[in-house]
């Protein structure tokens, strides 16, 4: 793993490599060559399970983080190749033509978070969300309280109630104290 | 086809192109008119309350518990009631749960498309109230601003001997003939109408899927 590493670094300028599980290692690459790495690690290095694409809001920062999750079955490593791209005009090369599953999560990512990635097959179809009209609902400036209330109503009478202390009353009305 | 499409008791089906709205009926529902004779009624009633064909069609997580109950466990079969495959043939449509913009839609057409007469159960708290879904974007919380429920289960889940108890309690209410949802949803049809369009944005379907 380590010369892998340290082959991509030099190739691809691979950086903030870190360890999160003992199988799961993450990198971070540059948006230019993300698809070249990917295609890389697939070809060659026995990469050739796409376990996900799933994005990270980092609004604070004003980006995105694309996470890429691929599977090595030869030594059950999993690798976790991100992306840092730009929240205004979101856009990133699609990677259907590695993985076709891949265009389904492109679809979603359009939907849920507004990232463009084009030439990815119907990316302009509707997928979970019928006839949106509103931000993309997983970006973070989105209200899902707000919009909730405002578009399905709240019913009256609704109330919430602390779990434990409800519990404590109704089930073991006797014992109070802090059992 | 001569007929003339377009008077008073029609609805407009605006969200179908021109070639599409010939393919649909747009005529309204009608309120069911009860028998006239009081004792023919109730016999009807009688009959209706003992014959219910559950809709197998699951929205959310409490639908999980109409598999015990189909099964051996609670057997639900030695009440006479059974479930059937298409709306069709169904008479009880149990909402399982929360229900998520998308699949509204396919509950009103689904719910539609049953003949009467035809009664709602909705289950768990997430059609009652929105549950703990309440703040999402794409649940509603109330479900009887879509469609009449003549009996709500609460729980989250609701164990399968409270819907049990929920049926033997929709049958009495029908033998009573107090379920009249069926007839509140067509007789108020433009409020429910427009509280559907409200929430579903890409209504391409007829205003009525007879
Ligand atoms: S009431 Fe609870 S179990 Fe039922 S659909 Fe809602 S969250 Fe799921």
């Amino acid at each position: 793993m380590n010369t892998l590493l340290d082959r991509l670094a030099t190739d691809f300028g691979i950086y903030d490599i870190s360890d999160r599980k003992p199988a799961i290692t993450t990198l971070k690459v540059e948006k230019q060559q993300a698809e070249r790495l990917i295609r890389e690690l697939r070809d060659r290095e026995g990469y050739t399970h796409l376990n996900f694409i799933t994005c990270i809001d980092y609004i604070e920062q004003g980006i995105f983080t694309l996470v890429y999750m691929l599977h090595n079955y030869g030594d059950k490593s999993t690798l976790g190749v991100e992306v840092d791209i730009d929240r205004e005009n979101a856009e990133m090369t699609s990677i259907h033509t590695l993985w076709a599953q891949a265009w389904t999560y492109q679809r979603e990512l359009r939907e849920m978070f507004g990232i463009n990635f084009p030439g990815s097959p119907r990316q302009e179809e509707d997928f979970c969300l019928e006839g949106w009209d509103d931000i993309p609902p997983m970006r973070r400036e989105f209200n899902t309280k707000t919009y909730s209330t405002e578009t399905f109503g709240h019913r009256e009478g609704r109330v919430s109630e602390d779990p434990r202390e409800h519990m404590k009353a109704q089930l073991y009305p006797t014992r109070g104290g802090d059992n | 086809m001569s007929k003339d499409r377009s008077s008073k008791n029609t609805m407009e089906n605006s969200g179908l192109s021109a070639d599409e709205q010939l393919l649909f009926c747009n005529a309204r529902p009608e309120p069911y008119k009860p028998y006239s004779i009081k004792a023919v009624e109730d016999f009807a009633n009688w009959a209706r309350a003992n014959s219910l064909w559950i809709l197998a069609f699951g929205t959310g997580c409490c639908s999980i518990e109409l598999r015990p109950l189909m099964t051996a466990r609670f057997d639900i079969s030695r009440f006479g009631i059974a479930g059937r495959p298409t709306p069709r043939q169904s008479s009880v449509f149990i909402i399982g749960g929360y229900v998520s913009v998308k699949t509204l839609k396919r509950i009103i057409r689904s719910y539609e498309q049953m003949q009467g007469p035809k009664f709602i159960i909705a289950l768990g708290s997430c059609p009652a109230n929105g549950g703990m879904y309440f703040d999402s974007y794409n649940t509603i919380n109330q479900f009887d601003l879509y469609l009449p429920v003549d009996m709500y289960v609460t729980g989250c889940m609701p164990r399968p001997e409270a819907l049990l108890a929920a049926i033997m309690e929709l049958k009495e209410d029908i033998k009573a003939g107090n379920c009249d949802g069926a007839n509140r949803y067509v007789e108020n049809l433009d409020w429910y109408k427009a509280n559907q369009k409200k929430v579903i944005k890409n209504w391409d379907m007829p205003d009525y899927n007879w």
